[in-house]
């Protein structure tokens, strides 16, 4: 009664033709970039040492290690994050907690989007108009980091929003007929069910801003310099640019050709660890939620 | 019993600490709430302030948009044609799409539609870290790996190109449109899924006849947005185009992007200068074309919801 006719095997086999057809859609977008992953970790492997990570670069940049690179985008990361954090929190919880649905609150939406949309080189234009020469903090790390967080603030704010969006209204509602006013709500109960959210979203961040070149090139970061920097009004070499600059910039001997696939490795390496640190720690969580 | 009720009830005006703590978190909140307006506003302002005086001053509007004749630098004659630029990201970009739109959809279907359990959470993870793969390395990958490749394969004296560009930014854009249009697949309600299965649809027909139609403004708006990302990339482009001023004719040509020309010349140029001020221009381009591009595909998206 119920045997499969002509046409549903018909069906299935289209199905299953287009089920492949789609896997392999998708393992040729996955599967390249792998295979290239493999070589540079073939190329760049050899050059990786303790040495290369914590010695500065020699011989006009042809030996040596990174050092003053990695410590730059250290520079730049940590005080991107101090200004981008606070703003972008800030923002989560006005549009979380306190937004009604109105033309502001898409407004504001649509601006979030919209910075997230605009081209890197822009806003490296950006800082130097803002940051580099109306507000005169000259090519430094203030300015550069200033201009990374402008860049980076939508992937704070979306990722916090979520996260606070995520807490039950009811803990709210629980709360405020306590007594608590608003902000004592946020505090005591929204913030402290959301931080670990939070915290992916700043993880993906710092993400982001390590591996950003275009938007630092004129803003403060520069390709070679002798000395660490002391404060945020030095300028700095961050590994990003230092990869371009030795793709592109500097003459490589024959025996030292390798060298950039060891940045391109390092930072890389740098930027996918922090992914996989943020991506699992959001897994861990999902498995422990409580409501 | 008192049919009104006093205007202030002393019992409940309660303005102790909390209240003004209360009080000042909002505006704190309200003031993070706009930084995205005010930034986005401060942008335009802060891009146009440097670029304006070319505008209005030596800025030949025909020359501008129709002559491919970039050359900045020339002493006698400087001239600033932004067409071959133009063309360069519009080839590129293009190409780009060509390769990424049918395989980021295909792999969306697939991911949102067909895989299940730990494949489809795999699958997901792998996509999320392509897409963090930083510009720069992409641009280093175009250099070094795939310039000697597209040289080998088709015996072309130059490797750096637009098909170098456009499949290094092809595998740029793809995880992110991936990800956009997988959220809009999963936006359709399953109910709808479930109808047409219960109707006797295969998977195959649910997906093209109902799942497909339904969220069509969702993957239109991916693919806008990966146009976009892909005009503005800066990085990728500069190093993987071969960066000579070309109108395209070929895919083996080198060309050069708007973008990347911005990246190359502003660290050369006294500031203040007509070169300096055009690339600011250059940049205000780039501003409005992005701009409208995410303004349509929110649209897009909106019309959506309305529905």
């Amino acid at each position: 009664m119920f045997a499969a006719t002509e046409l549903n095997n018909g069906n299935r086999r289209t199905q299953t033709l287009i089920k492949v057809l789609l896997l392999t859609m998708t393992l040729l977008l996955i599967v390249p970039v792998l295979i290239i992953l493999t070589m540079l970790i073939v190329k760049g492997g050899p050059v990786l040492s303790f040495e290369f990570l914590f010695s500065d670069p020699k011989d006009e940049m042809t030996a040596g290690g990174i050092f003053p690179a990695l410590m730059g985008t250290v520079w730049l990361v940590s005080v991107a994050l101090l200004a981008s954090v606070p703003l972008g929190v800030a923002a989560a919880i006005y549009l979380s907690e306190y937004a009604g649905d109105n033309w502001f609150t898409r407004t504001i939406n649509l601006a979030i989007i919209n910075l997230a949309g605009v081209p890197s080189i822009v806003h490296a234009l950006f800082g130097v108009g803002a940051f580099v020469l109306f507000f005169k903090f000259g090519t430094s790390i203030l300015a550069a980091s200033l201009t990374l967080a402008v860049m980076t603030l939508p992937v704070v704010i979306v990722a916090t929003r979520e996260s606070l969006q995520a807490v039950p209204q009811a803990f709210r509602e629980a709360c405020w007929n306590m007594g608590a006013t608003r902000w004592q709500t946020i505090r005591r109960v929204v913030l402290p069910n959301s931080i670990s959210g939070i915290l992916t979203g700043v993880i993906l961040e710092v993400s982001r801003t390590a591996g950003e070149t275009a938007p630092i090139m004129f803003t403060g970061a520069v390709i070679f310099m002798p000395f660490l920097p002391e404060g945020v009004g030095d300028q700095t070499m961050a590994m990003s640019l230092h990869l371009y600059a030795m793709a592109t910039q500097v003459p490589l001997p024959e025996h030292a050709t390798n060298l950039p696939y060891g940045v391109a490795l390092v930072l890389i390496g740098m930027v996918l660890a922090m992914n996989a640190v943020s991506i699992g720690f959001r897994v861990w969580l999902r498995g422990k939620k409580k409501w | 019993m008192s049919s009104r009720l006093p205007r202030t009830l002393p019992d409940l005006d309660r303005r102790n600490l909390a209240w003004f703590v209360d009080k000042g978190m909002q505006v704190f909140m309200f003031v993070g709430g706009i930084s995205a307006i005010v930034l986005i506003i401060g942008i335009f302002v802060f891009i146009t302030k440097e670029g304006l005086p070319f505008i209005t001053g030596s800025m030949d509007f025909a020359e501008f948009f129709t002559s491919p004749n970039w050359r900045p630098t020339s002493e006698e004659n400087p001239t600033y044609g932004a067409l071959a630029l133009i063309a360069g990201t519009a080839s590129v970009t293009g190409l780009a799409m060509l390769v990424a739109v049918p395989f980021s959809l295909g792999a969306a279907i697939f991911i949102a539609e067909f895989a299940t359990g730990r494949t489809r959470e795999t699958l997901k993870i792998l996509v999320e870290m392509l897409a963090a793969i930083p510009s720069v390395v992409w641009g280093f990958i175009g250099l070094s790996l795939m310039n000697p490749l597209i040289i080998d394969t088709f015996d072309v004296p130059v490797g750096l190109n637009i098909l170098n560009a456009g499949i290094i930014l092809g595998l740029m854009a793809a995880p992110i449109m991936t990800t956009i249009a997988e959220d809009a697949l999963k936006a359709v309600p399953d109910t709808y899924r479930e109808a047409a299965e219960a109707m006797g649809a295969t998977r195959w027909q649910i997906v093209w006849r109902v799942v497909l139609p339904a969220s069509r403004n969702g993957l239109v708006a991916a693919v806008l947005l990966g146009v976009g990302r892909g005009f503005g990339e800066t990085m990728a482009v500069l190093m993987a185009s071969g960066h000579s001023i070309n109108m395209p004719g070929g895919i083996f040509d080198s060309v050069r992007a708007v973008t990347a020309t911005i990246a190359a010349e502003l660290g050369e140029t006294v500031q203040g200068s007509d070169h300096y001020r055009a690339l600011f221009t250059l940049g205000m381009l780039l501003f409005l074309v992005t701009f409208v591009i995410n303004l349509t595909a929110d649209l897009v998206v909106r019309g959506i919801r309305k529905k």
